[in-house]
C-alpha cells in the first residue's frame, strides 16, 4: 500500500501536463477545431477554380505593409496546443513572421483540448506581461469572454485564429477556409475519375464548422462544375472504424462507385480500409495528414489530400497583429489558406512543412 | 480493508498538541497529553512551516527578479484568483489523505458538482433562486463524497480503486447530463461569489479560498473529525481498538472533502460563468501535488492545512512565473515535476527523522 501510495505521488508529476495522452472525449481534434460555436460563417467561398493556386486563394487578404519593429515588442500567441505537430507548425511560422518583422513572438497552449482554465490562465498571463498584440485560438468562447474584455480594456490588439471567437473584440479572424478547401478537393476528384461516375462522401460530422462546410463546399462545386459526376448522399462517421465500415457499405451498394472522399484525418483513413478490405480499385481523396494517409499517398493508394497551412496561419497571425499595433485596418477573416498534395509534391519543402505523421 | 495497513513506525509518533494551522499529528487516538519531546518537536513543525512559506516566497522573489512585469500587482491577484479552484479541492483532500486515503475523483467530481450548479442555476435550465442552487451544489457534492465513504468504509474497497471508479462515473454523468455542452450560469451575484472583490485588489474567490483554509485548519487541529482523521490515518486499527467508530468517521471524512469539492466547483463555475463539462480531469493530479508539496504525508496520520494552501500557491506561481519568464513548455512541465519530487522526498526525510526520534 505504502508503495502504491508512493506511485500516486510521483504520479502527481503528471498533473503537470502529461494528462494530454489519457484523454477522449467527444470534442474535436486539433485539426478541425473551428469549435461548432463559430457563429459567424463569413466564408464567401470563392472559387478555387478562379486562383491558379489554392494557397493565394483568399476570402480577405489584409492590404498594407508591414512596419518593422524594434525588436522590442512582443506578440504573444495563445493557442490550443503545444504538443501537436499541428501547433508546432503553427509556432514556426509565427516565429518565421517574428523573425522577419523584427517582433518577439511567445507561443504557448494548454495540455489538451480539454483544458479550458489552462487556457484562460494562460491568456490571463499572456495579458499580465504586457505584450503589443495577442493571437488567441479559443477553446470554449463563451469562457473567454471576461478576458477579453479585460484585453480590449487594457488596449491590447486581439487576433482570433483557427476558429473564430464568438465576440466582436478580435479584430481579424486568421482560419482555413474549408469550403474554399474541399472545393479544391471537388475539383482534383473531378479531374482524377475523368469527369463522370459516382462517387461517395465520408463525411467526419454534420455538426462542427468544418464537418459541415468540408462536406458542403466539396458537393457544390460538384454540383456546378461537374454534373456528369452522382455525388451520393454523405455519409457521417468520425472514427476510423466507422468509416472503414461506412465506406465498405457503400461500394457494396454502389458498384458503379469510382471515387470516395474522407473530410479528415479519421474518415480519409476510414475509407481508405473500407476500399482495400472490398477489394476494389477507388480514387480516394483525404484531408490533413497522419501517418497512415501519407504513407498511402507516398505508395499511390490513396491519389492525394487537401493540406491546411498551420505554418501560413501562424505567419499571418503574427503579420496581422503587427499590422493591429501599427493600427492598421485588417478584413474580417484571413484564410491562412491549404493546398492539395499528392505523390509528385508532398516532398515540397512548402507542402511538407504543412505535412505532420 | 487498505487503510489497516499502516507502516509501523507511525505508531511510534508521540502526540502533542498542537497550534491552529501547524502541523497536525497524532499518535494514539483522543491522547493529547503533553511530552518531554513535545517542544522540539513544536519547533520543528513550525519551522517546516517557515519552511515552505519561505519557498513560495524564494520562488516568487526569483520571479520578480527574470520575469518582465511578474511584480504588477494584477499578476499577484490572478495567482490567488486561479489557485482557488484547486486550492479549495485540495482542503478537502487534505483530510481525505491525512486519513491515509486518497480521492481520485476530486477534479471530474468537481466538474460534476459544477455541472449541476449549471442545472440547478442556469437561465436555461431550472433557473432556482441562488441560495437554493447553492445547497443543492453543495448536496450533490456532499452524496458523491458519501458514496465514496460507503465505498471505503463499508465494502471495503481500497481508496484508490473506489475513487477511481467515482472518477469516471462522475465525467460519465457530467457529459450525459450537459450533453457534452457548455452551459453558462448568467446570474450576476453567482459570478461575483469568483469575480467581485469586497477587498480591494482580492477577488472574492480568493477570500473564500483563505477563510475556508481557516476554517479547514481549525477543523484539523481542534475538532474531533480532524483528530480522528488523524489518528485513523496514523493507525486506524488502533483507532478501532480504543472504540472509535471508524467507519462512520472515515465516511464522514468523505462526506467533508465531497463538500469542500462542491464549494471549489462553486468558485469554478462562477469565476467564468460558463461549464465545461469535459474538464476536470487531471485536476485530482494537481491536488495532491499541492497536498503533499504542503507537507501532508500520502502515508496518512500527519496533515498541514497551511501547507496546502502554500502548495496550491506555489504550484500556481510557478506555472505563471514560467510562462511570463518565456521559458519553453516543455520545460515548464520538467521544472514543476522537479518541484514536486523534491517536496515528496522532502516529506520522506522528515518521516524517516520523525521516526527516528
Amino acid at each position: 500500500m505504502r508503495l502504491l501510495r508512493s506511485a500516486i505521488a510521483v504520479s502527481s508529476l503528471l498533473a503537470l501536463g502529461l494528462t494530454a495522452c489519457s484523454t477522449s472525449t467527444p470534442t474535436t481534434t486539433p485539426m478541425d477545431s473551428a469549435s461548432p460555436m463559430d457563429s459567424a460563417s463569413p466564408m464567401d467561398s470563392a472559387s478555387p477554380m478562379d486562383s491558379a493556386s489554392p494557397m493565394e486563394s483568399t476570402s480577405g487578404e489584409p492590404m498594407g505593409e508591414v512596419t518593422k519593429g524594434d525588436g522590442t515588442k512582443t506578440i504573444y500567441l495563445v493557442s490550443k496546443g503545444f504538443q501537436h505537430r499541428f501547433w508546432q507548425a503553427v509556432k514556426e511560422g509565427a516565429q518565421q513572421a517574428g523573425t522577419e518583422f523584427n517582433y518577439k513572438v511567445e507561443f504557448v497552449g494548454p495540455d489538451n483540448e480539454q483544458q479550458v482554465t489552462q487556457q484562460l490562465d494562460m491568456l490571463k498571463t499572456a495579458l499580465n506581461s504586457k505584450p503589443a498584440a495577442i493571437g488567441f485560438a479559443a477553446l470554449d468562447s463563451g469562457a473567454a469572454s471576461p478576458v477579453l474584455d479585460q484585453i480590449k480594456a487594457a488596449n491590447i490588439p486581439i487576433i482570433a485564429f483557427d476558429s473564430g471567437v464568438d465576440s466582436d473584440i478580435p479584430l481579424t479572424t486568421v482560419q482555413t477556409d474549408n469550403r474554399a478547401a474541399a472545393a479544391e478537393a471537388a475539383k482534383h476528384m473531378a479531374e482524377l475519375v475523368g469527369d463522370k461516375g459516382t462517387v461517395g462522401l465520408v463525411c467526419h460530422d454534420q455538426t462542427s464548422q468544418t464537418g459541415i462546410q468540408r462536406c458542403e463546399g466539396f458537393q457544390e462545386w460538384m454540383k456546378e462544375n461537374a454534373p456528369d459526376v452522382k455525388v451520393l448522399d454523405p455519409q457521417y462517421a468520425g472514427e476510423v472504424g466507422l468509416a472503414a465500415n461506412t465506406a465498405k457499405a457503400m461500394i457494396q451498394a454502389n458498384p458503379d462507385m469510382v471515387g470516395i472522399y474522407g473530410t479528415n484525418e479519421a474518415a480519409a483513413i476510414g475509407a481508405l480500409q473500407g476500399v482495400t478490405e472490398s477489394g476494389k480499385k477507388l480514387t480516394l481523396v483525404g484531408f490533413d495528414s497522419g501517418k497512415a494517409q501519407l504513407d498511402a499517398i507516398g505508395s499511390g493508394v490513396e491519389a492525394g489530400a487537401i493540406t491546411q497551412s498551420p505554418v501560413k496561419m501562424g505567419y499571418e497571425t503574427v503579420k496581422a497583429a503587427i499590422m493591429a499595433v501599427d493600427g492598421q485596418e485588417l478584413p474580417k477573416i484571413i484564410d491562412s489558406g491549404f493546398a492539395w498534395y499528392d505523390k509528385t509534391n508532398m516532398e515540397d519543402p512548402d507542402i511538407k512543412s504543412n505535412l505532420y505523421e | 480493508m487498505s487503510n489497516t495497513l499502516k507502516p509501523d513506525h507511525d505508531t511510534s509518533v508521540v502526540p502533542h498538541d498542537v497550534e491552529m494551522g501547524s502541523e497536525a499529528q497524532e499518535g494514539r487516538a483522543g491522547s493529547v497529553a503533553s511530552s518531554p519531546s513535545g517542544l522540539s518537536r513544536f519547533v520543528r513543525s513550525s519551522l517546516q512551516q517557515v519552511f515552505v512559506f519561505a519557498a513560495l516566497i524564494a520562488v516568487y522573489v526569483f520571479f520578480l527578479v527574470v520575469a518582465p512585469n511578474f511584480g504588477s500587482p494584477n499578476v499577484l491577484t490572478d495567482i490567488l484568483l486561479q489557485s482557488s479552484t484547486i486550492g479549495v479541492l485540495a482542503l478537502g483532500a487534505t483530510f481525505v489523505i491525512a486519513t491515509g486515503g486518497i480521492d481520485l475523483s476530486v477534479g471530474t467530481g468537481m466538474t460534476l458538482c459544477a455541472v449541476m450548479a449549471g442545472i440547478f442555476l442556469g437561465a436555461d435550465y431550472m433557473n432556482l433562486p441562488m441560495g437554493l442552487g447553492l445547497l443543492l451544489t453543495l448536496l450533490v457534492g456532499a452524496f458523491i463524497g458519501l458514496i465514496n465513504g460507503f465505498n471505503i468504509a463499508i465494502l471495503g474497497l481500497p481508496p484508490f480503486i473506489a475513487t477511481l471508479a467515482m472518477m469516471m462515473i462522475a465525467r460519465g454523468l457530467a457529459l450525459i447530463i450537459s450533453k457534452a455542452q457548455s452551459i453558462k450560469i448568467a446570474n450576476p451575484d453567482y459570478i461575483a461569489l469568483s469575480n467581485g472583490r469586497i477587498l480591494p485588489f482580492v477577488s472574492n474567490a480568493a477570500l473564500i479560498f483563505v477563510l475556508l483554509t481557516i476554517v479547514a485548519a481549525v477543523m484539523l487541529s481542534k475538532t474531533i473529525l480532524g483528530r480522528y482523521s488523524l489518528a485513523i490515518g496514523s493507525n486506524e486499527e488502533a483507532t478501532r481498538l480504543s472504540g472509535i467508530n471508524v467507519k462512520f468517521w472515515l465516511i464522514l471524512v468523505y462526506v467533508t472533502a465531497g463538500i469542500f469539492m462542491a464549494m471549489g466547483a462553486v468558485l469554478y463555475s462562477a469565476r467564468f460563468g460558463f461549464v465545461q463539462p469535459a474538464e476536470g480531469l487531471g485536476f485530482e493530479l494537481q491536488v495532491i501535488a499541492a497536498v503533499v508539496i504542503g507537507g501532508t504525508s500520502l502515508a496518512g496520520g500527519r496533515a498541514n492545512i497551511i501547507g496546502t494552501l502554500v502548495g496550491a500557491l506555489l504550484m500556481n506561481t510557478l506555472n505563471t512565473g514560467l510562462q511570463m519568464m518565456g521559458l519553453a513548455q516543455q520545460w515548464q512541465l520538467v521544472v514543476v515535476g522537479v518541484v514536486v519530487l523534491i517536496a515528496v522526498f522532502a516529506d520522506n526525510v522528515r518521516r524517516s527523522r520523525a521516526a527516528a526520534v
